[in-house]
């Protein structure tokens, strides 16, 4: 056991290393002109007096922080400033330093994401397993129907139609984070102290509940069009799984033994049909990263994912790239928890 | 015929098949049911998307793909049932289904843009199909530590996070429908090495091939001439199923506005134009725009149903640990 997650914590890092380096090696075509953009903390302070760098001061940066250099010695060092520096460049988007601002909009992207996965993950087990128990019977059709259809109307598609209705013709979800008079009493007020950065959270803890009010009805079409992005692909692999299940002879022998169905499926199939649906739940969190873009890009909801997509758009490399290494640290550490839960839940994969 | 008949068996996939031989059907017939501005004076341009040209040749004479614009407007106008008068195929000029954002038409843009999104999705499932037999076979028939180092890229090539490494690419080479086809074909192969190298396994062993080697062939012989032929039926049959889910994933990035240009017909185009359009105009009808959503989304999500339906069947045919309970 001990020795597996020991293996784990190694091959991770090596993991994230490499894929550092893939995304540097997208940087290679770039000359040092426009590397000097790049990797450097250029404030506006940094500007000579007539606000322009001139073309010395240029080739005197480019000098100094040898980006005319080997590739491999850049990386190191580039690696270096974002391990021990934090320094991921600076966000001609935002105007500030990449990292301030991906912080300043974590908290919203967060809040988004958790709404939609934690019910989505229950509720689509659940599905998952009532449908196999319910195998060909009409229950079983039904939820196959849902999500055949539901994992084929595209999520933009999805989006928009909710946006549209909800909000084009009953009014009721407006998009964007929060209305203007929230926002002006969240960022301005001193009166409301922002403890975690989570909208929701903050508005109960500082009982206001008018704010939690305009949050939940901000989230309420993100949150939605998100859940739906995932909980058909989950539903799939459970009801798969739980099929198999089913159908081995351990499953049998408890039946045979008098046990009444509702423990055969609760206690003896579900766990073991639950051991693949969790190693799918790192490819959920690959997918989520493309759908929370695509999400927050429909409803205007400011958060990481929209950022991004400004970032790409406007060619502003290091905040792409700074959003992706964070994504990429995202992943790779559910991976490292999923890959530990998966040896504890079952004893077969630590000795493969 | 046996998995004929068990296909045929299941309406939904036949359903979902028909539906594809329709957009197929569609994306041959395009330039009669919207033909072009102007006449192209190669076949070539009819056939060849833009952004695959593109990168060969600066100037294009005719480009086919890109959406007719009825006046420099922005406003949407409604579809007018006088186009669907004249005798089938419809007058786009009149525009059948109305137009989107800045008066494109919509009719026009569907209609190439199914040419556009299965010559994409082909091109994607070949190329990938391609990279992955040559790789997967290369390393399941060689084995050891050829496989094992080889397996382990592909590992690596899994993990990488497909949609961060398409925006840092594309924040560094610009928008672009070809960009982002070149990035999936860079990133999409490793699943079909892993399921060829798997078949590949099965088959080395088999006495067929120790006479092939006893006969003197070698290794690329084996590999293509003997071992490949008999694995590559169910690769070949999944892979093409995966045109659907790769179509989805790249009008999501033209609904991003990181594929095509903005002419261009291209579905996730279409509903991007939409977006802008949610309410009608103030103190008017709140759904006055509802065309320029309704028929891209339509065909989208039908394009997707299709191919998840037959691609649903066609698995649960193919995977033997199912068969038991269709006949229980």
């Amino acid at each position: 056991m001990i020795a597996f997650i020991v293996r784990r914590l190694l091959f991770l890092p090596l993991l994230w290393l490499a894929i550092t380096f893939i995304i540097f090696l997208c940087l290679e075509p770039l000359g040092p002109y426009q590397r000097v953009t790049l990797f450097i903390n250029i404030s506006p302070e940094s500007f000579g007096r007539g606000g322009k760098l001139t073309q010395e001061q240029l080739q005197r940066l480019i000098d100094k922080y040898g980006l005319a250099d080997p590739a491999p010695i850049q990386y190191g060092r580039w690696l270096k400033q974002i391990i021990f520096d934090h320094n991921f460049g600076w966000s001609k988007v935002a105007q500030k330093p990449v990292i301030d601002a991906l912080l300043e909009r974590l908290p919203a992207t967060t809040e988004l994401a958790l709404y939609a996965i934690i019910p989505v993950v229950f509720v689509a087990i659940w599905l998952g397993v009532i449908s196999a128990v319910h195998h060909n019977r009409p229950l079983d059709h039904i939820t196959r129907f849902v999500s055949i259809t539901g994992y084929s109307i595209p999520i933009f598609v999805f989006g928009i139609f909710m946006l549209m209705y909800f909000y084009g013709v009953l009014q009721w979800f407006p998009p964007g984070r929060n209305s203007l008079w929230a926002e002006r009493i969240i960022f301005a007020s001193h009166q409301f102290i922002r403890y975690t950065g989570l909208n929701t959270v903050d508005a109960l803890l500082n009982q206001r509940l008018d704010i939690l009010v305009d949050s939940l009805r901000h989230l309420a079409l993100p949150v939605l069009t998100l859940a739906y992005l995932n909980w058909a692909a989950l539903l799939r692999v459970t009801r798969s799984s739980m099929l198999e299940t089913l159908r081995q002879d351990y499953i049998t022998t408890a039946r045979a033994k008098g046990l009444p169905e509702h423990i055969v499926v609760q206690k003896h199939a579900k766990r073991n049909a639950l051991i693949p649906v969790t190693t799918i739940s790192a490819n959920i969190v690959a997918g989520l990263i493309g759908g929370v873009v695509i999400t927050e890009t429909i409803f205007n909801y400011k958060g990481v994912g929209i950022f991004s997509l400004d970032a790409t758009l406007q060619f502003d490399i290091p905040t792409v790239l700074g959003v992706a290494l964070f994504g990429t640290t995202l992943i790779v550490i559910t991976n490292l928890v999923v890959d530990i839960l998966y040896a504890i839940i079952d004893p077969r994969v630590r000795y493969d | 015929m046996i998995l004929f008949k068990r296909f045929l068996k299941n309406p939904l996939s036949v359903v979902g098949f028909v539906l594809i031989i329709f957009f197929f059907l569609v994306a041959i017939a395009a330039p009669w049911l919207a033909p072009p501005e102007r006449a192209c004076p190669s076949v070539v341009y009819y056939l060849v998307p833009d952004w695959l040209l593109r990168p060969f040749m600066t100037d294009l004479p005719c480009e086919p793909f890109k959406m007719p614009r009825d006046g420099f407007k922005a406003t949407p106008l409604p579809p007018n049932p006088e186009a669907w008068k004249t005798f089938f195929p419809p007058d786009w000029h009149l525009h059948p289904l109305g137009t989107t954002e800045n008066r494109y038409d919509i009719w026009y843009g569907l209609v190439w843009g199914t040419r556009n999104a299965l010559v994409a999705g082909i091109l994607i499932v070949g190329c990938t199909l391609l990279v992955g037999l040559i790789y997967g076979s290369v390393s399941g028939f060689y084995g050891r530590l050829v496989d094992a180092v080889m397996m382990r890229i592909v590992d690596f090539v899994f993990a990488l996070p497909t949609f961060l490494m398409t925006l840092v690419l594309v924040s560094i080479w610009g928008r672009g429908l070809d960009k982002i086809i070149f990035i999936s074909i860079i990133f999409g192969w490793a699943g079909y090495a892993r399921f060829t190298r798997g078949n590949i396994l099965a088959v080395r062993e088999l006495e067929y091939v120790a006479a092939a080697k006893a006969l003197g062939a070698n290794d690329r012989r084996i590999i293509f001439r003997h071992v490949l032929p008999n694995t590559i039926y169910p690769i070949l049959i999944l892979a093409s199923l995966d045109v659907g889910s790769i179509v989805l994933g790249l009008s999501g990035f033209s609904f991003l506005g990181l594929g095509s240009g903005e002419d261009y017909s291209d579905w996730g185009q279409m509903i991007a134009f939409a977006r802008n359009r949610i309410v009608g105009a103030a103190g008017g009808d709140l759904l006055q725009y509802w065309y320029t959503w309704i028929y891209p989304g339509i065909t989208i999500t039908l394009f997707v149903l299709a191919w998840n339906l037959l691609g649903d069947a066609v698995r649960d045919i193919l995977d033997p640990r199912l068969r038991g309970s269709r006949r229980a």
